[in-house]
């Protein structure tokens, strides 16, 4: 029996707006368990954004329960907001995000400057082993504009790692990218899972959903749809699948 | 080692904006480079002031005739012929605090020895006034008591006189001299003392003895001036008071009615040059210190816009852990830091202005370790106070709309 990570109950998220409420989530329950891969989809406005946001720890639920790691994260302030974000969560998104003028390497290691247990070699270290798991041993000098944007991408998912987080929060992570990389960065994803790394995918592209083991739909602030994907597919054999580029 | 991690990635901030840091910088620079000039010549001339008059003789006390004409312009002391004989008489009897007192009586006229003739000023003294004014002799000897009673015609010279009268080097003590006519035999030549703060040359004199000056050069009975010398210097200002009450006795002047008549001590002197300079000082040091106050806008600005050209960065590092602390410290750590290193800079350029003022212009300057101390500390504060609002926005930006902003 694998140890839950997530843990929802009947959460809800209202906003203000002037006088109106806006629900964008109505209620909705489900748990992750360590190890697992879930894509969150819905198309905009089904309140996805929202649901990554109180995922994320950015974000706190108007009621309901939210767990993370047996953490109650209701109740916690702004600075105790951080620190979870900062030991439990390992967050990647569509644009990025990396320093500019910032060699990799320092890139990967920015969320363990934030943590004071971290002596300097160890965090060195920690991000050379983390670049050197998706693929870039051989990069980590080079600054964002010198490295591709499946290559950039790889050095966030090294940023989320570095931290060893309990899970991986992916916002639409292969939204800038072209097919073939995107699929590279999914056989990435997979292999990362495949050793026991929780991840939780939000996109709204349905074929990305495929190389995961469980999709969870939202619409209207409500999860319509919670299933297990019992065929999934590879990322490396669709990329192997694609046409040979000629150049 | 958080704070050591805050410190280095302000320090990246800089780094990869040179330029614009410096230009920065330039405000806080220029800054304090004039705060420490300025002072430094404000300084410089109050000790040039004051090592002049402690040459001349701190423990010296002036009393002159006249009311108190330092402020709005009045009529000249010397005009006034309420000051005597008998008064100084009195004051050399009565002033226990004094240990040497002297009339003093002085006139303009030509010094003429064989063809070469020098226009000069001739002081009527008695032998205390070398005491007083703290003039040694270079040669011969002064005159005595005995030669003031019988009013003889003999005479000292300084060394401005001696070099325009006996140009071809010629020993002068023994040689005879006119002043305004009347000759005078030349009994010895004053230690050469140079010029004063004000410019005025100290050797172009000619002493002789009052009484002499009083009845043979100048035909009058008043005084122009006594000078005297307190016990020491910490007595000078009982001694003026001294002096007060004996002069307003000897003048029947009722309690209210106001002093004809002026005693100052040479602090006193000195504290009114020095008051003039003072005031240039504050002057100028307000001046500089604006330009500093404009240098803290400048970092408050491009602290601001930082802050907004960062945001997404800002919402990046919240993402990954950083607390509102965190970013606070941050901006304000680069904050200090701009300020700071233009701190430094503003005081190496000082220094250098201050010694090029020295070299070049010949204006005496001064650096007090004050002024660099003051002028570091106002730029860490203004660091601080400039770099807290644009610091403190950074920090409350709520993560999920930092990590959106475009």
């Amino acid at each position: 029996m694998s140890k839950e990570i997530i843990k929802i109950e009947d959460l809800k998220r209202e906003f203000t707006m002037g006088t109106e409420t806006v629900h964008a989530l109505r209620g909705i329950s489900f748990s992750i368990k360590e190890g697992e891969f879930v894509t969150i989809m819905g198309s905009s406005g089904s309140g996805k954004s929202t649901l990554l946001n109180i995922l994320g720890c950015l974000d706190q639920p108007t009621a309901g329960i939210y767990e993370i790691d047996n953490v109650c994260v209701k109740e916690l302030s702004r600075n105790e907001l951080a620190t979870i974000r900062n030991e439990k969560i390992g967050f990647i998104f569509q644009s990025y995000n990396l320093l500019a003028r910032t060699s990799a390497l320092e890139n990967v290691e920015l969320p363990l400057l934030y943590n004071s247990k971290v002596s300097t070699g160890e965090r060195r270290e920690r991000a050379i082993k983390a670049l050197e798991m998706v693929g870039l041993g051989d990069r980590m000098d080079h600054t964002p504009s010198q490295l591709s944007g499946g290559q950039q991408q790889r050095v966030a998912i090294a940023r989320s790692l570095v931290n060893n987080p309990v899970m991986i929060l992916a916002d639409e992570a292969t939204g800038n990218l072209d097919t073939r990389t995107s699929y590279e960065i999914m056989s990435l994803f997979q292999d990362l899972n495949k050793k026991g790394i929780t991840i939780t995918f939000v996109t709204h592209e349905p074929d990305i959903a495929t190389f995961s083991n469980r999709t969870i739909v939202l619409k209207d602030g409500n999860i319509i749809q919670d299933y297990k994907n019992h065929k999934v597919q590879s990322a490396a054999d669709e990329l192997a699948k694609l046409p040979k580029e000629d150049h | 080692m958080r704070l050591l991690n805050l410190i280095k990635i302000a320090f990246k901030a800089i780094v990869l904006n040179k330029m614009r840091t410096l230009l920065t910088m330039l405000g806080i620079i220029i800054g304090v480079a004039s705060v420490i000039a300025m002072l430094a010549i404000g300084e410089g001339s109050k000790e040039s002031i004051r090592t002049t008059i402690s040459a001349m003789g701190s423990n010296m006390i002036t009393i002159q005739p006249g009311a108190d004409n330092r402020g709005p312009a009045r009529g000249s002391g010397g005009d006034v012929q309420t000051l005597t004989l008998k008064n100084y008489e009195a004051i050399k009897e009565k002033a226990t605090l004094l240990s040497y007192v002297t009339p003093v009586v002085n006139g303009g006229g030509q010094v003429i020895n064989g063809s070469n003739n020098w226009p000069s000023t001739l002081y009527g003294v008695n032998p205390d006034y070398l005491k007083i004014k703290v003039v040694d002799l270079q040669s011969g000897s002064m005159f005595t008591d005995a030669e003031v009673q019988s009013a003889s015609k003999v005479a000292l010279i300084g060394q401005t006189v001696v070099d325009n009268i006996f140009p071809d080097g010629q020993d002068p003590v023994g040689q005879m001299i006119r002043f305004n006519n009347i000759p005078f035999k030349v009994i010895g030549v004053l230690e050469e003392k140079g010029e004063n703060t004000f410019g005025q040359d100290q050797d172009d004199v000619v002493i002789a003895p009052y009484t002499t000056v009083q009845k043979r050069i100048l035909a009058i009975d008043y005084l122009n001036q006594v000078m005297a010398s307190a016990i020491s210097e910490d007595d000078a200002p009982a001694a003026v008071t001294q002096v007060t009450e004996i002069l307003r006795s000897q003048h029947k002047l009722t309690e209210y009615e106001d002093d004809d008549f002026t005693v100052r001590s040479m602090e006193e002197l000195i504290s009114t040059f020095s008051s003039t300079s003072e005031m240039l000082t504050i002057l100028l040091v307000a001046v500089a210190s604006i330009s500093l106050l404009i240098g803290g806008i400048g970092i408050m600005n491009i602290m601001y816009v930082s802050v907004k050209e960062r945001t997404k960065e800002i919402g990046l590092r919240m993402a990954v852990g950083a607390k509102g602390a965190d970013i606070l410290m941050q901006f304000l750590i680069e904050a200090i830091l701009i300020s700071i290193t233009g701190g430094l800079l503003g005081v190496m350029l000082g220094l250098g202005a201050t010694v090029f003022i020295e070299k070049f212009l010949n204006w005496p300057t001064s650096v007090a370790l004050y002024s660099i101390v003051i002028s570091f500390a106002v730029c860490a504060v203004t660091g601080i106070f400039f770099g807290w609002y644009p610091a403190k926005k950074a920090a409350a930006l709520d993560p999920i709309t930092a990590l959106r902003y475009e």
